[in-house]
């Protein structure tokens, strides 16, 4: 590998725009945005480079299992006539989807190796998807490979978690706060749950990984509201967390209900559209753009904007990332944990010196829950304002009743298989109240308990009823500390029924929030991709 | 002698009472010649003489003037006392009445003879009997009792026919205008026309058409909803065919139309058959609105100019193939009155003696005048059109009659092409409603065609009526009848006539919007307050002096209201607590797919993609084929096509069907067809499913149903058998699973909902009070129109998956 010669990446960096900066690349939806910010008072946060990968996954995978954090190695906590359950991060990690191998099927082949070599018999893997849809088989034989397929699959022994199965959960305790800890019957009663984890961002894994994604609406209510996410600044800073407060306190109580996990966390590098092939320019700063990426750069706009929306969204759902994994490391969860928090903030922290009037960002075709699907409105309210507001330390990007401006088309589009609840909630709930507060008191419950939504999440390949709520709720941090947000070029009915502004340029954008900050505001750009923390002073 | 002291203390019968010259004839002698009895002979109808009396003579607004006179009590009084309502009918045979009630008739000492058929477009053998045989019945029966009181037929003017030139006041026999008819031979001629039509209708042939013809308008709609809509076709083919002979015979003899045809022999006859009852005629010209009596612009029903006024003003009549410098003859009604009671108080004459009431010769209006200031008029008061924007009325340039024909035509054979296109595309929702659209404007051309065809003629006419004779009985009046009884048409301004009488009253009682909608009040303010959807203009008086037969009262257009504001109201109504129950269609009511589809799907799940390509090929080859059968009968086709689940097994079947749910079903479903189901458990109606999809397809939609009817296939040692264990719930048989349903759960059929999108559902659809058409087809999107059934344009997700062909992912479940 000739990356293997190459000089270290380099970390990411602020860059203060002046006359020469040339337009920043901005992610659009299933596009992109040239936008040129005003010199002398505008920033650009650059993500560092892609760290290198693992020289031999499969090798680090084997030593992190023989060789654990805070625990046995994994082959002496298996016998024979035990109970294993193997979970694991379901299609919302990483994004995009990476090629394959998948990590998950690399270590779960590894796992199922060392359980075989122990004569375990009875194992269940389970994707732990709390209450996003059920994976389909093609994706669960991508996250899984074939092989692990078809050898647990027909048997049953493979399966989407059910939060909604009136027998499949159980409630195993309360925490001192009072929260609930529900979690998956087969999950409870096996003697080892295996959990295998990506960690993508720093909001991912440690107790999350299995208090949350093996849990359902009676466990997950009380850290997914608005009190919580107000309270998470951010919820990416796992210590300033009341999200993962929480569940870290769910995460004791299943320690101590004797519920034992092996935990096995993964990081990716931040190689999402290669160093090499049609995409690379995307991941490289606009100065150093060669005359090929350039050019390549213009075919692709050129053709996106002949593509017809949907043959635009198949061709981008289709690109699969050519991730690397950069560390493993497995063991008792919270140790772990602080390991991979280790790594992932190595590859995203870039220090920012003090907040901005207005922040903007680009926001991509991808979310967490609209892989192979459609980034609905409320999603694109979840990204920007959810996951990249807080992709921050410290202090937020922008100061308090600053600007938020996002660009994404913002299409008034669902998919109705994946996100029934989305529609009804966009067309009954945001048309009676776009306030977190009162949306979550006069509707959640409804849509939660709601029979029809159940019977979709349960047999269809629907969200829960409930979770369009988690999503807006996910913005409500935002919401309650900016002054103003403005979806640049975004579908104008679509926007406003979320209570945002529509703006068609970039400058009118500015002249809108004008209002807001005066006139010469400070500018920050959030520059994705790749990913990226800021670590603000 | 003056005319009341004259008519006092006489008896006097009256027919067509309840048309328009008869009702201000029965006001003008109540009123103005106290001591006068009136006898009306009044057809029964339904209702009963006595019912329609009361209904449709004494509430109509001519009254009001003489009640405020006397008062109620005096009112009633006067009636009760003075008028004897007799029940027969001049069109059947002795009258159709008692002995006493003939009697009685023979007793009066004066018989006015108003009833008439008078729509021009009368089927001959209707015209016949009641214009022709009608008044021969009456003289028949005055023969009989040896009377022979002072007969007074009322005629037309245009008894003269086409001819041009100086019309005058003598019997036609004796004049120029002269028709050597038998008219003995054309009563029996007509009533063999009927009989034969009749026969003809009934002819395989002829039946088979109409089945056609049925088939191509509702679409495989059930055998009931079929064999009414076949019969009514049948009825319509008869009468079509009658009014086509009417009118044949009547142009081969020089008439415009039945109606003159009839009333000419009908004059004829009279003198013939006469006998030694002394014979008056009075001949009126188009009579219109009142000027004076009993008050200015009293109208009943929609008379021959309206509909030319109406069209006019709302921009749809842009031409009209007259000659400008032509008279168009018209006469207020109270004159007409005034010189039949002129006519009636004079004494019987020995011979035969005719009046023309008529204003063309003294008094001339000309079309130019008619027309400019009909176009001054309605620039100062316009129509508003549905967007609330007022109509500017076009300017005439008079063409010939040709000319607008050939216009017409044109267009008209646009939009039929159109129309029959848009018929045959698979259209639905706006697409369907676009056809709704066109045919609604084609027929609207149809009627102002028909319009064109059948009035141009009058208005066209060049004959001048004369009116010595009217004339010098006018100079004969003392001063007093003269006030009271003016039929002079001198008297009349006619610019005054008609920018200050007729057409405010005209636009008063016509339904088309006189002022835009107010936010207030999103239906649109409508004149004259009557604005129910069913509501037929005009009054029902068919076989009287009334155009209510006539294509006018249907033609009218309704006046269009905000559509928003009507569909909102209606889905109000839908989404009330006071409903029970919402039945649902599956197939484009609920989602876009079809049985074809998920066989499609489910046969393929299991199969490498070239063996799908095959089965996607032989389905496309078979479709054609399919969609026939499919339109020819439904539960044929579903029993036929279910075949195809035999040896299917049941285990893997049901599996597989939950994957299409999703894949599929799910995919093209309408999320706001889905919510609305939802809606309305949550109003606590019952939610019914009711389809011909099969019972393993529609099972993951239970949750949405209290209750789902569908066929399921027979099953034999764990594989389906392919054949239906039941008839499927299709056309008829889907109202009666709704009846059963709701009968079993006490539930009233006038509070439920009906969700469908196509002919097929009508069964269903017309047996609750409360039909939805869902994304219709366009025969339904046609009726639903005519019905004022709420509309519901559902659609899918925007932004969802769209498959192009109903197969399952490849190599999904291997």
């Amino acid at each position: 590998m000739s990356r293997r010669d190459a000089p270290a990446p380099r970390p990411g960096f602020v860059l203060e725009t002046d006359r020469s900066t040339p337009p920043i690349l901005f992610h659009h939806g299933e596009g992109f945005r040239l936008e040129k910010l005003p010199p002398g008072r505008s920033r650009i946060i650059y993500p560092a480079e892609s760290h290198e990968g693992l020289a031999d996954p499969d090798e680090a995978i084997c030593d992190a299992l023989a060789d654990p954090l805070d625990s046995e190695p994994l082959a002496a906590l298996l016998r024979p006539d035990m109970k294993l359950t193997i979970a694991f991060d379901d299609i919302s990690l990483p994004l995009p989807p990476m090629r394959r191998p998948d990590i998950r099927q690399r270590v779960i082949e590894a796992v199922l190796d060392t359980a075989a070599a122990a004569g375990v018999e009875d194992v269940h893997i389970i994707a732990a998807l709390a209450l996003h849809r059920r994976m389909t088989e093609a994706e669960l034989r991508h996250a899984v490979g074939d092989r692990v397929y078809d050898a647990f699959a027909p048997s049953g022994c493979l399966y989407n978690h059910d939060a909604e199965d009136p027998d499949g959960m159980v409630v195993v305790g309360t925490t001192d706060h009072g929260e609930a800890v529900q979690i998956s019957r087969r999950a409870a009663e096996s003697d080892l749950i295996v959990y295998v984890n990506i960690n993508l961002v720093a909001m991912d894994g440690g107790w999350k990984s299995t208090a949350t994604g093996l849990s359902g609406y009676t466990g997950l209510r009380h850290h997914h509201n608005v009190t919580t996410m107000r309270n998470s600044r951010s919820f990416m800073d796992r210590h300033r967390s009341e999200l993962h407060h929480s569940n870290w306190r769910q995460g004791e109580v299943l320690a101590n209900a004797g519920i034992k996990i092996f935990q096995i966390e993964t990081t990716v590098n931040n190689n999402l559209f290669g160093e090499t092939g049609p995409l690379s320019m995307l991941q490289k700063r606009e100065w150093e753009w060669s005359a090929k990426d350039r050019a390549a750069f213009i075919a692709m706009q050129t053709g996106l904007s002949v593509m017809p929306r949907r043959a635009r969204r198949r061709a981008f759902q289709q690109w699969l990332a050519p991730y690397e994994m950069t560390s493993v490391q497995a063991g008792e969860v919270e140790s772990v944990h602080e390991r991979t928090l280790e790594h992932v903030l190595a590859q995203h922290i870039v220090p920012v010196q003090g907040q901005t009037d207005i922040l903007t960002m680009g926001l991509p075709y991808i979310c967490p829950y609209n892989v192979n699907s459609v980034m609905n409105p409320i999603l694109v309210m979840c990204l920007g304002l959810g996951y990249f507001f807080n992709l921050y330390r410290g202090k937020p990007l922008v100061r308090e009743g600053g600007v938020v401006i996002m660009g994404h088309p913002t299409d008034w589009e669902f998919h109705p298989v994946h996100h029934p609840s989305y529609i009804d909630f966009f067309e009954q709930v945001l048309t009676e109240s776009t306030d977190p507060l009162v949306i979550e008191e006069r509707f959640e419950k409804q849509f939660a308990e709601d029979e029809w939504y159940r019977h979709l999440y349960r047999n269809s390949y629907a969200y829960h009823g409930v979770h369009p709520f988690y999503m807006w709720y996910w913005g409500a941090h935002a919401l309650e500390y900016l002054g103003r947000v403005i979806v640049l070029g975004g579908d104008p009915a679509a926007v406003r029924r979320m209570g945002f502004q529509p703006a068609s340029t970039m400058a009118d954008a500015l002249e809108m929030a004008s209002d807001v900050v005066g006139r010469q505001p400070t500018i920050t750009h959030f520059h994705h991709p790749p990913m990226l923390m800021a670590d603000v002073e | 002698m003056s005319i009341a002291a004259a008519l006092a203390g006489k008896r006097i019968a009256i027919t067509g009472s309840t048309g328009f010259l008869g009702t201000a004839l029965v006001e003008r002698l109540l009123r103005c010649v106290p001591d006068c009895e009136l006898a009306l002979l009044v057809r029964p109808g339904r209702a009963g003489a006595q019912r329609r009396a009361e209904r449709e003579i004494w509430r109509n607004a001519a009254f009001d003037r003489l009640r405020e006179e006397l008062g109620a009590k005096g009112f009633a009084d006067c009636t009760a006392g003075r008028v004897s309502v007799l029940e027969c009918d001049i069109a059947a045979d002795g009258l159709a009445a008692a002995p006493e009630t003939l009697a009685d008739i023979a007793s009066c000492d004066i018989l006015i003879h108003s009833a008439a058929s008078v729509a021009f477009d009368n089927p001959l053998d209707r015209a016949v009997e009641t214009n022709l045989a009608g008044p021969l019945r009456l003289l028949d029966t005055l023969h009989a009792h040896n009377a022979s009181p002072h007969f007074v037929a009322i005629s037309t003017a245009y008894v003269a026919g086409t001819r041009k030139g100086d019309a005058e006041e003598h019997l036609l026999s004796t004049t120029p205008f002269s028709v050597a008819v038998d008219w003995e031979a054309e009563i029996d001629s007509a009533r063999r026309v009927r009989q034969r039509t009749e026969d003809e209708s009934r002819t395989p042939e002829r039946l088979a058409h109409f089945t056609r013809e049925a088939a191509k308008k509702l679409g495989a709609a059930g055998t009931t909803a079929l064999a009414t809509q076949r019969e009514h076709l049948r009825e319509r083919w008869v009468e079509d065919a009658l009014i086509e002979a009417g009118r044949a015979r009547a142009a081969s003899l020089g008439f415009a139309d039945a109606y003159t045809f009839t009333k000419a022999l009908a004059e004829q006859a009279l003198v013939d058959r006469r006998h030694a009852v002394p014979l008056s005629i009075v001949r009126p010209s188009i009579i219109e609105s009142s000027l004076a009596e009993p008050h200015p612009g009293w109208i009943r029903g929609f008379r021959m100019a309206e509909p030319i006024i109406i069209n006019y003003a709302q921009g749809i009549l842009k031409d009209f193939p007259a000659l400008p410098e032509s008279i168009i003859d018209v006469i207020p009604v109270d004159l007409v009155v005034a010189a039949v009671c002129a006519v009636a108080a004079k004494p019987p004459p020995e011979e035969p003696e005719v009046f023309h009431a008529a204003s063309g010769s003294v008094n001339p209006f000309r079309f130019q005048e008619l027309h400019d200031w009909c176009h001054d008029w309605f620039m100062e008061h316009p129509v508003y059109d549905e967007h609330d924007q007022p109509i500017s009325p076009p300017k005439w340039s008079f063409p010939s009659r040709t000319r607008v024909a050939d216009q017409l035509s044109r267009a008209k054979r646009t939009l039929h092409i159109t129309e029959s296109t848009l018929r045959m595309l698979p259209v639905r929702g706006a697409a369907a409603e676009a056809y709704a659209e066109v045919q609604e404007q084609r027929e609207r051309l149809d009627r102002v065609a028909e319009y064109v065809d059948l009035y141009g003629m009058y208005v066209e006419c060049d004959a001048t009526y004369l009116t010595d004779r009217l004339m010098e009985l006018w100079n004969e009046l003392d001063e007093d009848d003269k006030a009271a009884f003016c039929f002079d048409p001198s008297a009349i301004d006619w610019r005054t006539y008609l920018t200050e009488v007729h057409l405010p009253s005209v636009m008063a009682t016509a339904r088309v919007k006189v002022a835009p909608a107010s936010k207030k009040d999103l239906g649109g303010r409508l004149a004259g307050g009557e604005a129910r959807d069913d509501e037929v203009a005009g009054d029902e008086a068919a076989g009287e002096h009334s155009a209510s037969d006539s294509p006018l009262a249907r033609w009218l257009p309704s006046a269009r209201r905000s559509e928003h504001a009507i569909m909102e109201r209606r889905r109000q109504q839908i989404l009330s607590s006071d409903r029970h129950l919402a039945a649902f269609d599956l197939e484009n009511t609920l989602l876009a797919s079809n049985v074809v589809a998920s066989w499609g799907w489910l046969s393929t799940r299991r199969l490498p993609r070239s063996e799908q390509a095959r089965i996607v090929a032989r389905a496309l080859a078979e479709a054609p084929r399919l969609l026939k059968l499919d339109r020819a009968d439904r539960s044929d086709f579903l029993r036929y096509f279910y075949r195809r689940f035999k040896g299917a097994p049941v285990d893997q079947l049901s599996d597989d069907t939950w994957e299409m749910f999703s894949d599929m079903l799910l995919a093209q479903a309408f999320p706001a067809a889905i919510r609305r189901v939802r809606r309305h458990r949550d109003l606590g109606h019952r939610t019914v499913l009711i389809t011909g999809a099969l019972d393993f397809v529609v099972e993951p939609f239970r949750p949405l149903f209290d209750h789902i009817v569908c066929p399921s296939l027979g099953t034999a040692s764990g594989r389906y058998t392919g054949r239906l264990t039941a008839t499927p719930p299709i056309g008829e048989n889907r109202a009666q699973a709704l009846r059963d349903y709701a009968q079993a759960e006490g539930l009233d059929l006038a509070e439920c909902i009906a969700y469908a999108d196509s002919t097929s559902d009508l069964p269903m659809l017309e047996v609750v009070g409360f039909p939805v058409a869902v994304n219709p087809e366009p025969k339904l999107a046609s009726l639903a129109r005519r019905r004022g059934w709420l509309v519901e344009h559902f659609s899918k997700a925007p932004g969802g998956p769209r498959k192009l062909v109903p197969i399952a992912p490849a190599g999904a479940a291997r």
